[in-house]
């Protein structure tokens, strides 16, 4: 009979291995679904996965979807290390583009060198401030912070939907929900000729440095995490979870609006309704794929970034709906989770001899 | 005791059972007779539990023997240890606090035993009576003292009418009253053929109660008396191995000037089955213990938290340190202004598990390694060695993960943490308890170096041997009263029992702890 039975301390080898056998199962059900589908599985596989590194053109690509997915999920890391269920990284995304489009406006006509630190600010600040109400809330009333990130969400998608058909909306646009396109001088530079990798993409990738480094290196980083590992131990320690809240969620709050200010700013070029393909969801399952370790979310990040490029790629010469790559990621953070399972528990074979 | 026959009730022989990294148990062979009450004494780690979980049937042995009654048993699960007549009390009663008495020892009786003993309330009464156990089988465990439960755990034995029964630590909890209360009932019970496995620390009750003793170290039995011809020392040297040094009398020092004051303390239980603390006052003065006395759940854990700062209520105007009123600061900043705590709970608490040793420094001493946000890993790590080094705590270095420390060595990392940062007031919950002999002295003296340093130090402690030894005053917490502070040389066990069962309450409405006599 097989039983499961608690493992006496936590294997450190699951710990690295859940997320490649996460990603295994997760193929293995992918080669089902297409065989159900009638596509062929290997083509459907070698087209998600291969096809989106197979040429200089899709590598750029897939880089560009990596920026938001890894700038949101550096800062999720923080946040369920110390805790904070913030599952608001789309809304503080949405929030940054908005800020920052409506900043990127206000400069339509301007040449000034200031004009893209500022409209970047403007895009960082709102995203921070989308990031400030649910965790005021939290602290001070003690609300769920998981619930009220959620319909923060929301509430950041509609007020975008409705500035792309009012306020922002371009006068010249024959009535499109779209702002104008903006100016150059607000316009992130790329960093080579040929893609569009732009200079968001370098953002995230510092930003995985420089978080890495807090946790790693500094007292606040240290105190982040004694408070994902052991809570009691950071309230007799006297640490502040009320300052190390405000910390993680600002910092959560200001990656994933510089994400959605430099998807605006950079590859878009204007405001639109459909700024984010759920990059801020996705980011949750980057950020635990990454084992919450800053570095660990880069390849994360690539790994998703690989998948968003695969889903296009196998609408486009496949016909295989695109949402194939949200079922992907539902059922890799599935059975992720089931994977981590095995990290504090195992499976043993018992009879009645061995008892 | 009365032998009433030749046939041993219990024999193990042989009995080894290997974990991984430890040999828990190496050819253990003990004999139990019918009404035989026998000690089982050792060192925390010394094989004790393994082996009484293996006659209960927790763990498997690996080699060895069993043999009941006279005849050869293979005890699989602990309901075939209960078929067998074995009974257990758990150190940590595993009582539901929401249902009654009898619904509690309802719960672990099947239905053919249910049947046989028809009405359950009335056989309650009726065992109750017999051995003195005062429980009342339609009250709610909740509103039982520790003792009392303790006695709903012997009950539940004993309704199955047990011939052995094994009880871990059975007195850690209880005032001095319950215990002769307690030995009085495992004396009827020996009379009467039971066998008793006696699991405890406390050697003086061993040589009061005990007929038998075996001492266990390393997972072997190193020797076998009759502790009634040993005295407490001589036992305490079997347990150790070598001459270790013994807890002698400690000369007694008054305080100076007061260092740390609490006023009119009262503060509602947060938790349902919490305690309220009702108006304390005491005053602490620097260089001196202050020892308070207090059986377990009578509001030393919430007051604890409310000095410590852990409990966030703000209590302006009740804590002060010197001159200084710190009821309304948090946590981190009273620390900041020269206290420290050694928390009851060492792992998860006092030492975060899976972080190293050297993190485990920074939880709580960031003064001097923090620079400009920066911590100075590489100080730290030197420091932790040192101090690894200086308080003797065995490990692999300062690397090696809180969790794989044993509760005696974290410990004493713990309390050569806090003593490291030079508090003006440190105060420390059960820095003993489950500490080997030969750990708890080194804790102890560490406690009162720091005393002559001129620190004032509250220590909370269920252990009054310890709180006699160290305090240079005392008192005892009840329902979350607070008697009144007294020089420890102007008092006795008899006057601290009774206060820790709440004789200096004036307020008729109170329930107080039956003590049994």
């Amino acid at each position: 009979m097989i039983r499961i039975q608690a493992r006496t301390e936590p294997s450190s080898l699951m710990k690295v291995a859940s997320p490649l056998l996460a990603i295994v199962l997760t193929l293995i059900f992918g080669c089902i679904l297409f065989s159900a589908i009638g596509k062929s599985p290997s083509q459907a596989l070698h087209v998600l996965l291969i096809a989106p590194l197979a040429d200089s053109y899709n590598i750029g690509e897939m880089f560009v979807k990596m920026g938001p997915l890894l700038l949101c999920a550096v800062g999720l890391s923080l946040c369920y290390r110390a805790n904070m269920w913030n599952i608001g990284a789309e809304g503080q995304l949405l929030a940054g583009a908005l800020g920052g489009s409506a900043m990127a406006l206000y400069f339509i006509d301007s040449e000034s060198a200031f004009a893209l630190p500022i409209t970047l600010l403007a895009g960082v600040a709102s995203g921070m401030i989308w990031a400030a109400i649910p965790t005021f809330l939290k602290l001070r009333f003690n609300s769920n912070l998981i619930l009220t990130t959620i319909m923060f969400n929301y509430i950041a998608l509609y007020l975008l939907i409705w500035a792309v058909h009012g306020p922002l909306r371009d006068p010249q646009g024959f009535g499109f929900p779209e702002s104008a396109m903006f100016a150059d001088s607000t316009l992130l530079p790329t960093l080579f000729e040929s893609s569009r990798i732009h200079l968001g993409v370098a953002f995230s990738v510092v930003s995985a440095f420089i978080a890495w480094f807090i946790l790693s290196k500094s007292h606040l980083g240290f105190q982040i995490r004694v408070f994902g590992s052991d809570e009691p131990a950071a309230r007799y320690a006297g640490f502040s979870s009320k300052k190390l809240s405000w910390f993680v969620m600002l910092f959560a709050g200001a990656l994933a609006g510089l994400a959605g200010v430099s998807e605006t700013t950079g590859p878009i070029g204007q405001l639109v309704p459909n700024v984010s393909p759920g990059y801020g969801y996705s980011a949750i399952i980057v950020a635990y794929l990454g084992r919450l370790h800053p570095l660990g979310a880069i390849l994360a990040a690539v790994f998703m970034a690989v998948l968003y490029m695969g889903g296009d790629l196998a609408q486009i010469e496949m016909g295989i709906p695109v949402a194939v790559v949200s079922m992907f990621q539902g059922v890799l953070l599935f059975f992720l989770l089931a994977c981590d399972f095995f990290i504090n528990n195992r499976l043993t074979l018992s009879n009645q001899a061995t008892n | 005791m009365k032998k009433h026959n030749l046939v041993s009730r219990l024999e193990l022989v042989n009995i080894t059972k290997q974990y991984p990294g430890c040999l828990a148990n190496d050819n253990i062979s003990i004999t139990l007779m019918p009404g035989e009450i026998h000690a089982l004494l050792g060192e925390n780690g010394a094989g004790k539990s393994t082996l009484v979980k293996t006659i209960y049937g927790v763990v498997a042995p690996d080699k060895g023997d069993i043999i009941w009654d006279g005849k050869e048993v293979n005890i699989k699960s602990p309901s075939i240890a209960r078929d067998l007549g074995i009974g257990m009390v758990f150190q940590h009663f595993s009582l539901f606090e929401t249902l009654t008495v009898s619904q509690n020892i309802e719960l672990c009786l099947s239905k053919t035993q249910l049947n046989k003993i028809g009405d359950l309330a009335a056989r309650i009464t009726q065992l109750s009576e017999e051995y003195g156990l005062n429980v009342n089988p339609s009250r709610y465990v909740h509103s039982l003292s520790i003792g009392e439960r303790q006695r709903v755990e012997i009950m539940r034995c004993l309704v199955q009418s047990v011939k052995l029964l094994i009880l871990d630590e059975p007195t850690s909890v209880l005032t001095p009253q319950e215990v002769s209360g307690l030995f009085g009932v495992l004396r009827t019970l020996s009379e009467e053929g039971c066998s008793i496995l006696f699991i405890s620390h406390k050697l003086h009750e061993v040589t009061e109660i005990c007929h038998k003793a075996t001492i266990l170290r390393g997972g072997k039995v190193v020797e076998t008396c009759v502790p009634n011809e040993e005295t407490p020392a001589s036992i305490a040297k079997m347990m150790v191995g070598d001459l270790a040094e013994q807890d002698a009398g400690y000369a007694k020092r008054e305080g100076t000037k007061r260092a740390f004051n609490v006023e009119n303390l009262s503060l509602p239980a947060k938790q349902p089955f919490g305690t309220s603390l009702k108006n304390i006052n005491f005053e602490l003065k620097s260089g001196e213990i202050l020892g308070i006395a207090g059986v377990a759940g009578n509001g030393q854990d919430e007051l604890m938290a409310i000095i410590s700062g852990e409990d966030e209520r703000n209590v302006k105007n009740s804590l002060s340190l010197g001159s200084l009123d710190i009821g309304h600061l948090h946590a981190g900043e009273r620390r900041k202004l020269g206290m420290a705590y050694v928390p009851e709970e060492r792992l998860g608490r006092g030492a975060v598990p899976d972080m190293s040793l050297t993190e485990n420094t920074l939880l709580t001493h960031s003064d001097g390694f923090v620079k400009k946000g920066l911590v100075e890993w590489q100080s730290i790590k030197e420091y932790t060695s040192a101090l690894i080094a200086k308080y003797k705590v065995k490990c692999h270095g300062e690397f090696s993960e809180a969790k794989s420390l044993s509760g005696g060595n974290l410990q004493k990392f713990i309390m050569g943490r806090e003593i490291g940062q030079s508090p003006q007031v440190l105060i420390c919950a059960h820095p003993t308890w489950g500490v080997d002999v030969g750990a708890a002295l080194a804790i102890h003296q560490a406690l009162l170096e720091l005393r002559d340093q001129g620190a004032a130090i509250l220590l909370i402690s269920e252990d009054i041997d310890e709180l006699f030894l160290l305090a240079d005053r005392m008192a005892a917490v009840c329902d979350g009263h607070l008697s009144p502070v007294v020089r420890t040389e102007a008092t006795n066990i008899d006057q601290i029992g009774q206060w820790m069962a709440g004789t200096f309450i004036n307020n008729s409405s109170l329930h107080t702890q039956e003590a049994k006599a």
